[in-house]
């Protein structure tokens, strides 16, 4: 070949040659690599996911079901992390540092509202929802006392135990093992000898294995709403079939977030909605049922348990009148490559400000979490001074008693107990520090110290007759 | 090596990269990014929620993705698309941004003045104009264009 005459230039052109070479060879990289790019992004549009496992009704284990939806899974076994905010699950939350710290310790007049009760005993902080069983099977609220089967209707995949109780019927197996014992029902085996109960609730108690759907499993959520819709005018109501998208993200939720009483002598769990969801509502459901949770253990009142009724509240709040569910704030959408998916690290907004709130509120991270600490903390003030007003009440009733007050006598400070108690506990035991309704849990606590004043007045009186 | 040898070395030494390049660009659509078709600024799926609030909109009769979001000033349109284009796509392709996706200042000023393209007859008399922008009208009618109240 003789291009250029020198021997000096020919190298000089070869070194052009060889570079020009790797150049392209280096832009023919680049440009497949951006096709391949396209190609996977493409594929992930195309396929939101692939079956390697056939999951159904059967398949309680989340890991299994965890091979088909991997993102999904991912973030469901994030639940096991702790997470901490300014009210909310302080202490340590990982199961080898031990179960979550002790309310009764920080409140101490937990111990005083919940005297005689279960719940003096033991009441902690809240983990996720990787630890709902194993939290439950550790609580001295169960190992020290006798509880039903019921609670295992909100704690664990239960869906495989009430379908072999009831013989293939959920309702009536679920019904049958609320009235066990918890330990008997917990332990419970099918044919072959496997354990009913292995998983804390999971993948199949909000998902149907056939087609991902949404749906409501819990027997107690699907007879509770019934009754608030028919309270509404529409009859034979079931949400698996009327309920739009939006409205079941948030029944998924409010399957278990819920105020919930053990009915009869069965123990059967009831969501006592049938007059509606206020703290009123719900209350004169019990006094027309004439149930009460326990005797309260200073006074010898008939007293009510508030549990969590976070549904109830977010009902009465700001955002469900904008239509905002849920997982909108607690389990908001994440995009992983082409796929939109939700976050099943289910936690605080708070955590997560960016893609709760800032979906919808276009204002700077800080601000928003500023609104949200001003809300919080005006909210814990007013709830500290409601419980200084029950106990305050409560220290006038033992007085009275021992002064000799009668049953007969304290009769008017007995009912006001029962339902400035009522009002404390329903907000304390909400686990949203104020958030989900602000104004809804002022009322309430603003009626609950107005009670508990006039009980307490009603016991000082009853004193000093004697 | 002969003349001809030489030849065909430098066909394919463009050829190969220019045959993966123009695949790759009709592959991902790349002509769709020339026309004004709503579905070419989905094509990625990120902007699908942007999208999906768009038919839902009032503005869906009128106005399409690039009524609102690129310039109307022939040289400002396309510097404008150079622009989206290379950010978008190398933000996608890195998979490095920020969520929620927000509008740029740049693009912002882009929509405020289209705002004013089709509706500165009505709206001249609360004191806003395209140079002066005394008004923001995205101050107030953010989802103008996305959702059901746009």
């Amino acid at each position: 070949m003789r291009i250029i005459g020198s021997a000096d230039g020919g190298a000089r052109t070869w070194l052009l040659a060889i570079l020009a070479c790797a150049g392209i060879a280096g832009v023919t990289v680049l440009l497949l690599a951006l096709l391949t790019n396209i190609f996977e992004r493409k594929q992930e549009a195309r396929q939101p996911f692939v079956r390697v496992v056939e999951v159904t009704e059967d398949t309680m284990d989340p890991k299994v079901w965890g091979q088909n939806w991997p993102y999904e899974y991912d973030t469901y076994v994030k639940t096991s992390l702790p997470t901490t905010t300014k009210f909310g699950g302080r202490g340590p939350g990982a199961s080898d540092a031990g179960p979550a710290s002790q309310k009764l310790d920080r409140e101490p007049w937990l111990k005083r509202i919940f005297a005689g009760y279960a719940f003096a005993l033991d009441y902690r902080d809240r983990r996720g929802h990787y630890y709902a069983l194993f939290d439950q099977e550790q609580t001295r609220r169960v190992t020290e006392k006798k509880q039903p089967g019921a609670c295992l209707q909100c704690h664990a995949s239960n869906l495989a135990l009430y379908r072999f109780v009831g013989k293939g019927d959920v309702k009536a197996g679920f019904e049958q093992v609320s009235g066990m014992p918890y330990q008997q029902a917990h332990d419970l085996t099918d044919a072959k000898g496997q354990r009913l109960i292995q998983h804390a609730v999971a993948c199949v108690d909000c998902h149907d294995p056939k087609t991902m759907a949404l749906r409501v499993t819990r027997p107690a959520f699907i007879a509770g709403i019934k009754a608030l819709k028919a309270k509404q005018g529409i009859a034979d109501y079931d949400p698996n079939r009327d309920a739009s998208r939006q409205e079941m993200r948030s029944f998924a939720c409010g399957q278990c977030h819920v105020e919930y009483y053990f009915k009869g002598d069965g123990k059967v769990v009831t969501y006592p909605w049938a007059n509606g969801l206020k703290v009123e509502e719900i209350e004169s459901y019990y006094d027309a049922a004439g149930f009460s949770d326990w005797v309260h253990g200073e006074t010898g009142d008939k007293v009510l348990k508030a549990q969590h009724p976070e549904f109830e509240m977010w009902s009465q709040g700001i955002h469900a009148r904008a239509g905002v569910a849920c997982p909108d704030c607690h389990m908001p959408y994440q995009r992983v490559g082409a796929l939109k998916v939700s976050d099943h690290w289910v936690r605080s907004p708070f955590l997560n400000v960016n893609r709760a709130c800032q979906p919808c509120h276009a204002v700077p991270e800080q601000e928003l979490q500023a609104r949200v600490l001003n809300i919080q903390d005006r909210h814990y003030e007013l709830l500290e001074r409601a419980a200084k007003a029950t106990t305050d009440m409560l220290d006038a009733i033992v007085a009275a008693k021992k002064a000799g007050a009668t049953e007969d006598d304290l009769k008017a400070a007995a009912a006001l107990h029962r339902k400035a108690q009522w009002r404390l506990d329903f907000v304390a035991a909400e686990n949203s520090m104020g958030f989900h309704a602000p104004q809804e849990m002022a009322r309430i606590l603003a009626e609950s110290i107005d009670l508990a004043r006039q009980g307490q007045i009603e016991a000082d009186r009853a004193a000093k007759k004697k | 090596m002969s003349r001809v040898g030489l030849a065909i070395a430098f066909a394919c030494l463009l050829g190969i990269p220019a045959g993966v390049g123009a695949f790759t660009f009709v592959y991902a659509k790349g002509f769709s990014y020339l026309s004004t078709d709503p579905r070419a600024c989905v094509n990625c799926h990120v902007m699908n929620q942007q999208f999906d609030a768009w038919i839902k909109s009032g503005h869906r009769h009128t106005a399409t993705c690039v009524e609102c979001h690129l310039p109307h000033d022939g040289i400002g349109k396309w510097v404008a698309k150079a622009d989206h284009g290379f950010r978008h796509s190398a933000a996608f392709t890195l998979q490095n941004f920020k969520e929620p996706i927000e509008i740029t200042r740049r693009d912002r000023d882009i929509v405020r003045v289209n705002c004013l393209r089709c509706h500165e007859a009505f709206v001249h008399a609360v004191g806003t104009s395209p140079r002066g922008q005394e008004l923001d009208c995205l101050h107030c009618h953010a989802g103008a264009g996305h959702g059901a109240g746009g």
